[in-house]
């Protein structure tokens, strides 16, 4: 087949089997976007920002587990896509992002809408690629996507100058199949007597936990990980990333850990004599004082990228490869070896931790004549029936949803974990919407928040996303305004957004449902009558409580064990 | 501790880039760099002394290996014996005759060749281990330094273990 670039672009995305392509059209690009009119195989969803398509393709690409798409221009273009190529960088969710350039001639005179992609994009992306000739086009972006795809997943940019998408040159085209890249080869076999050693420190453990990332969402390990947490019973933690990987309403699963982990978790963390980290890679967040982190355990480290491995915390039994095959080497060899864990030892462990468990550190003030945020998310949670695709924002109505939306499923919780992008969660639930069209999706986020991509709201019309925007409106940046009181004398700088817009009419005004909602009595009733729309965008404002905080919280540079709590009268 | 990373990369654009963000981004030291086309044309080999704590050193070598571009990386400081050479040109105020005959010594007693000379100055080619450099240079007097150029270090195994495809 002959083919001219532009054409070749909506060609391999046809075969490599993309069903939408995020973007946004310009001067560079126009001629793809010249081909991509005249086909439909390739669905485009025309954003209305640029870093709104590349948070919509990472929420697709987290809720689906396949590759999320973006086109954007040369110059502006590819600057506001910056933003959401980082996100998706620091959370390892594989994004290919095609860039328009100027023509190849005018690289480097500071053309009209010229900048260097390659250059600006290096530092957050897995891997990019500056197209130099059409003859390399299609294997340019087979190795996108295969390197997006594999290994430790992660954006890859393929900057595009226009000449190379030319319409009247032709040259043949052949779907490259398969590629070979000598200096990447990401898949690992773990170290048999690495497994035995580990198997070893285990079944020797007296107090041990499993403590699982977003490695276990990404690498498609919840079966293997349900499966070895049970045969072990020993308790287990998640992370902010890897909520769902393992049931929450579980009696083995102890809560999240971190920050605003549960109190439970973090003392079982800081306790612990055996710790077996699962696709996570001990993120500050997590660890607070890495000198203070689990001071007596040997860990235990699976991680595919041998990067992660003692990073941060020095890691004493590393396992290198794939979460999901890790996990089912890990299940077989205790399996074979008859020895059972320490039914005594883990007896009084399990009582030490439902000891702690016992403070109920996420109780809240139930009788308050205000709405309190954690009301709402437990009534989504019920509403909804555990079941929904729920995305985020940043700040205290993040750390709300995570802590009491209890996660079934993996990929069901959608937030950026690793930047905390503000403007991220409703972007991301139309590319989740988009994704899992008959599934139900809400959007937790915060009054500032979600000024930061509300123009998006159009691009929910246009493509008749149902999405459910729950609005925790607290009149301030919530989260912000925490640490200003903790830690700066309640001098409350710059956190407070005054003149909010009406949220209700705003949303009508994007052609939307909206709802204003300001007493705990009636918050039931409006979750019930939105989610009841089911082809309605419905835009919820809860008038919440302005002065909660989230608890618990380990200050940053602090121990797991040096928790703030909550004092309820 | 001083450690010297070779590695073989693809002769691709940007790729010297990714390695010199790469330092810059996550704060590693780098001490010297140098690269140069290979004897296989779609490979560049490059040479990095850098230092750190061993858990750093461990780092730099795993953020290396992970760059789509690296094709194969060896730390030759780590394993065993190696060489190490770097050239350096200096040139020197040699404008006496006491100072002529002085600098022509010494440059003798370090294998140092005298590769231009005027009637004020000399420029003397200097190869050998970074140290053997430094005290070159110390043993001129400093008011007679006129410019110093050093390519940074390279290095080999020794022996038969090769970094090779
Ligand atoms: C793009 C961006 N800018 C700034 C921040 C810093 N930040 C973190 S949380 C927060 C406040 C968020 O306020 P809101 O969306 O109302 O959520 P709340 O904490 O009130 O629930 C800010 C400014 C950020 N995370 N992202
Ligand atoms: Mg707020």
């Amino acid at each position: 087949m002959e083919l001219s670039g532009d054409d070749i672009v909506t060609q391999f995305l046809k075969d490599e089997g993309v069903e939408y392509v995020f973007g946004y059209p310009g001067g560079a690009v126009l001629h793809i976007y010249d081909a991509l009119f005249r086909q439909d195989a390739v669905k485009h969803i025309l954003v209305r920002h640029e870093q709104g398509a590349t948070h919509a393709a990472d929420g697709y690409a987290r809720s689906t587990g396949k590759p999320g798409v973006v086109l954007v221009t040369s110059g502006p273009g590819a600057t506001n896509a910056v933003t959401g190529i980082a996100t998706a960088y620091m959370d390892s969710i594989p994004l290919v992002v095609l860039t328009g350039q100027v023509t190849s001639q005018f690289i480097g005179s500071d053309a009209f809408q010229e900048v260097d992609s390659v250059g600006i994009t290096r530092p957050c992306v897995k891997h990019n690629f500056l197209v130099k000739d059409v003859k390399d086009l299609a294997s340019t972006l087979k190795k996108a996507f295969y390197v997006a795809t594999t290994g430790r997943p992660g954006p890859v940019v393929v900057d595009i100058p226009k000449d190379i998408t030319d319409p009247n040159i032709k040259i043949p085209y052949e779907y490259p199949k398969s590629m070979e890249l000598r200096s990447y080869n990401p898949v690992l076999e773990v170290i048999p007597t690495q497994i035995e050693k580990a198997v070893d420190a285990l079944l020797s453990a007296k107090r041990p936990i499993i403590y699982s990332g977003g490695g276990s969402v990404l690498g498609n390990a919840s079966e293997e990980l349900r499966t070895f947490t049970r045969q072990l019973g020993y308790p287990i933690t998640q992370t902010l990333m890897g909520l769902g990987a393992y049931p929450e309403p579980d009696p083995l699963n102890v809560g999240m850990l971190g920050m605003h982990g549960t109190y439970e978790a973090n003392m079982a963390m800081h306790e612990c004599d055996v710790l077996l980290a699962v696709g996570a890679r001990f993120d500050d967040r997590v660890t607070g004082d890495v000198k203070q982190f689990c001071p007596n355990a040997t860990i235990i480290h699976i991680d595919i990228d041998p990067a992660s491995i003692s990073k941060n915390v020095q890691v004493d039994i590393p396992l290198v490869g794939e979460v999901k095959h890790v996990l089912k080497e890990l299940s077989k060899t205790v399996t074979a070896t008859k020895r059972k864990p320490d039914e005594k030892a883990l007896n009084s462990w399990w009582d030490k931790i439902k000891d702690w468990a016992s403070k109920d550190c996420l109780r809240y003030d139930r009788n308050s004549a205000l709405i309190k945020p954690q009301f709402v998310v437990e009534k989504l949670y019920e509403v909804t029936g555990g079941d929904a695709f729920v995305t985020s924002d940043v700040g205290q109505h993040q750390m709300f949803a995570a802590q009491f939306y209890k996660f079934n499923e993996p990929r069901r919780w959608i937030n950026s974990g690793g930047l905390g992008t503000m403007g991220f969660g409703l972007p991301a639930a139309i590319g989740t919407q988009l994704g899992n069209p008959e599934q139900t999706v809400a959007c937790v986020t915060g009054e500032a928040s979600i000024q930061m991509c509300l123009q998006e709201l159009s691009t929910a019309l246009q493509y008749s996303t149902p999405i459910k925007v729950v609005n925790l409106n607290n009149r301030y940046m919530g989260m912000v305004r925490q640490w200003q009181e903790f830690f700066y004398e309640s001098r409350y700088s710059q956190s407070y957004i005054n003149a909010l817009p009406d949220f209700m009419k705003l949303a009508e005004a994007y052609g939307h449902v909206g709802m204003r909602i300001d007493k705990p009595e009636d918050v039931e009733g409006a979750l019930k009558e939105a989610f009841a729309m089911k082809d309605r965008l419905v835009f919820m404002d809860f008038i919440t409580d302005q002065k909660e905080n989230v608890y618990p919280m380990i200050a940053a540079g602090k121990g797991h064990h040096e928790m703030h709590e909550r004092e309820l009268a | 501790m001083q450690h010297i990373i070779s590695l073989l990369m693809e002769n691709e654009s940007g790729a010297l880039s990714r390695v010199a963000g790469l330092f810059s981004a996550r704060g590693y030291n780098i001490e010297s760099l140098t690269v140069a086309p290979t004897e296989d044309e779609t490979l560049s080999r490059m040479t990095i002394v850098t230092s750190g704590s061993n858990e750093i050193i461990e780092q730099i070598n795993k953020q290396l290996n992970k760059l789509i571009d690296v094709v194969k990386l060896v730390d030759i400081t780590a394993n065993g014996d190696h060489i190490e050479r770097e050239l350096m040109l200096i040139k020197v105020k040699a404008d006496t005759n006491e100072k002529r005959e002085e600098i022509k010594r010494q440059a003798d007693i370090f294998h140092g060749q005298i590769l231009d000379v005027t009637d004020t100055t000399y420029v003397i080619e200097l190869i050998g281990e970074g140290s053997k450099l430094d005290a070159f240079i110390k043993a001129m007097d400093a008011a007679d330094i006129l410019e110093t150029v050093r390519s940074g270090a390279t290095g080999i195994t020794r022996g038969e273990t090769c970094l090779r495809l």
